[in-house]
């Protein structure tokens, strides 16, 4: 019984942090956007007159969103129409379960994990799920009825299978390098050190392996120099046929996508919840010198380190959307079957040969 | 090889402007926020109904009639604005007076502002110097099309 209500209380609580960041990443993308381009972005949206830099722009956007005409096409296939931004959220809101937020706590006696499943298979969990997600790009572009979001949905679905295989390829290397699928445990093992000083982190092992993987995921998300399935410009995507709060779902599924590759990226190569030399009874620099911490603040230090890192590889990407323009369709292509899938295939034998030759 | 790294640099390098404007608005923006006066403000935008640009000096704004020293209208209500006027927007109907040096002034001058295209051509057609641009008023939203019909043959309206 106590375990059921831990359970229910970690989905509830991971749940919740994944919404709300999606919640305030729409704000924080108007706002990161603005300051790169100079401008000031959106900063009316006030409660009794408080404006807050704008902090209530999303609830105000929701607000818009929800009181909205949810149109449904004569000539669309209702059922279909209405079922994909359910696919597409579900299939992403439910990889957040995968994700090591933190160490074991140990409360009331009982040791808890700060993770809502603990998989061992939890990274071919994450990608499953996330290639999953197509089927809801696809659903739409399909169920529309309409020729531009069918255009869309293909788009996305021939990305989605060009840049799955680079994703795939170039985490190959990092299963080698920390002999494990569970996300749990590739944290663990990368909170050794390299060489005595180097946090044993994903970018130091894996250098030319984060960079496909990141390439390849910025793919995923279907955001702006990879935003082919949804190309505002030419074609208007597979939301066309959408409106109001189906359409907020689309929307939200592609911030929340942005929120689980950050989780991804940090989890697989920047250590996840690891503070450098940070070990569970404190600091241990490799310098010499102890800094023993209580257990609580331990565990505060490493949720806050992996809520850092994630905030900043949501920053980078927004960073990234507002600085490239779109790929041209056959760029992509070449970019993900020339460059990325031999390069992912360079880097596991590159693995390879380094693992035998430290061995 | 050496050409796709000379690429993957010039991408980073777009990159790194991008953030460079990110980082210096945001500190800009952050001291200004705390009270202190910078030289630059980190933003090019002008925040409109709180901040207002100073109107050119040659700037069209909202039409006035002017006045003589005892305050009556210097229109005489010679149709000559209405006659130039492109958009036919105004409307003069003239009174007697008993001055030999007047004659005429306007009893009605109106300008329908919903039609009026701040050309500038009556002020400029105009011999007794009567119409002029230079209120400074831009913001004339109305919630009422009527009120767009401006009578001004009163000096000072």
């Amino acid at each position: 019984m106590a375990d059921i209500i831990i359970l229910v209380v970690k989905i509830i609580l991971a749940l919740a942090w994944l919404l709300t960041l999606t919640l305030f990443l729409t704000w924080a993308e108007r706002k990161e956007s603005a300051a790169m381009q100079d401008r000031i972005g959106a900063n009316r949206a006030s409660v009794l007159g408080l404006r807050v830099f704008g902090l209530f722009q999303p609830f105000a956007d929701a607000i818009k969103m929800i009181f909205k005409e949810d149109f449904v096409p004569s000539f669309s296939q209702k059922f279909l129409h209405t079922v994909a931004p359910f696919i597409s959220f579900f299939f992403v809101a439910v990889t957040i379960a995968a994700m090591p937020f933190g160490g074991t706590v140990r409360i009331a006696g009982r040791s808890v994990t700060l993770q809502v499943l603990d998989l061992n298979v939890g990274l071919l969990f994450v990608l499953a799920m996330l290639s999953l997600g197509v089927y809801g790009i696809l659903t739409s572009g399909w169920g529309s009825n309409n020729r531009f979001a069918l255009l869309g949905g293909v788009r996305g679905a021939a990305q989605m299978i060009s840049y799955e295989v680079a994703l795939g390829l170039s985490l190959v290397g990092c299963v080698m390098a920390y002999p494990s699928l569970r996300l749990s445990s590739i944290v663990e093992s990368q909170g050794e050190l390299l060489f005595g000083v180097l946090p044993k982190w994903g970018i130091f092992l894996q250098p030319l392996g984060f960079l496909v993987f990141f390439v390849a995921a910025l793919a995923e998300t279907k955001r702006v120099p990879f935003d082919l399935p949804e190309g505002e410009s030419e074609i208007i995507g597979f939301f066309t046929e959408y409106s109001g709060l189906k359409w907020g779902l689309f929307m939200m599924t592609d911030f929340m996508e942005i929120i689980i590759i950050s989780c991804l990226t940090v989890t697989l190569f920047f250590g996840g919840w690891q503070v450098p030399w940070l070990a569970a009874g404190g600091f241990n620099f490799p310098w010499g010198g102890a800094w023993s911490l209580p257990g609580w603040l331990v565990t505060v230090l490493q949720v806050g380190a992996f809520n850092l890192k994630v905030f900043f590889f949501c920053w980078l990407q927004i960073l990234i959307r507002w600085t490239y323009p779109r790929f041209r369709y056959d760029q992509l292509m070449d970019l993900g079957w020339k460059a990325l899938i031999p390069l992912g295939a360079f880097n596991i034998l590159a693995t390879g040969l380094a693992a035998s030759w430290l061995k | 090889m050496i050409k796709a790294l000379g690429d993957l640099m010039e991408i980073l390098r777009g990159l790194a402007i991008t953030a460079r404007h990110f980082f210096v608005n945001v500190f800009f923006r952050t001291l200004n926020a705390a009270g202190v006066k910078t030289r630059k403000a980190g933003t090019v935008t002008i925040q409109y109904p709180e901040q207002k640009k100073a109107l050119a000096s040659r700037h069209r704004s909202l039409h006035r009639v002017t006045a003589r020293e005892d305050g009556s209208p210097r229109c005489v209500a010679c149709l000559l604005c209405v006659t130039v006027c492109p958009a036919e927007c105004i409307y003069v109907e003239a009174r007697e007076v008993p001055d030999p040096e007047i004659q005429k002034v306007p009893s009605r001058f109106e300008i329908d502002l919903s039609r009026c295209c701040f050309c500038g051509f009556c002020v400029e057609a105009c011999p007794e110097d009567a119409i002029r641009m230079d209120t400074g008023r831009i913001e004339l939203a109305v919630p009422d099309r009527g009120q767009l019909r401006r009578r001004l043959e009163r000096p000072g309206d």
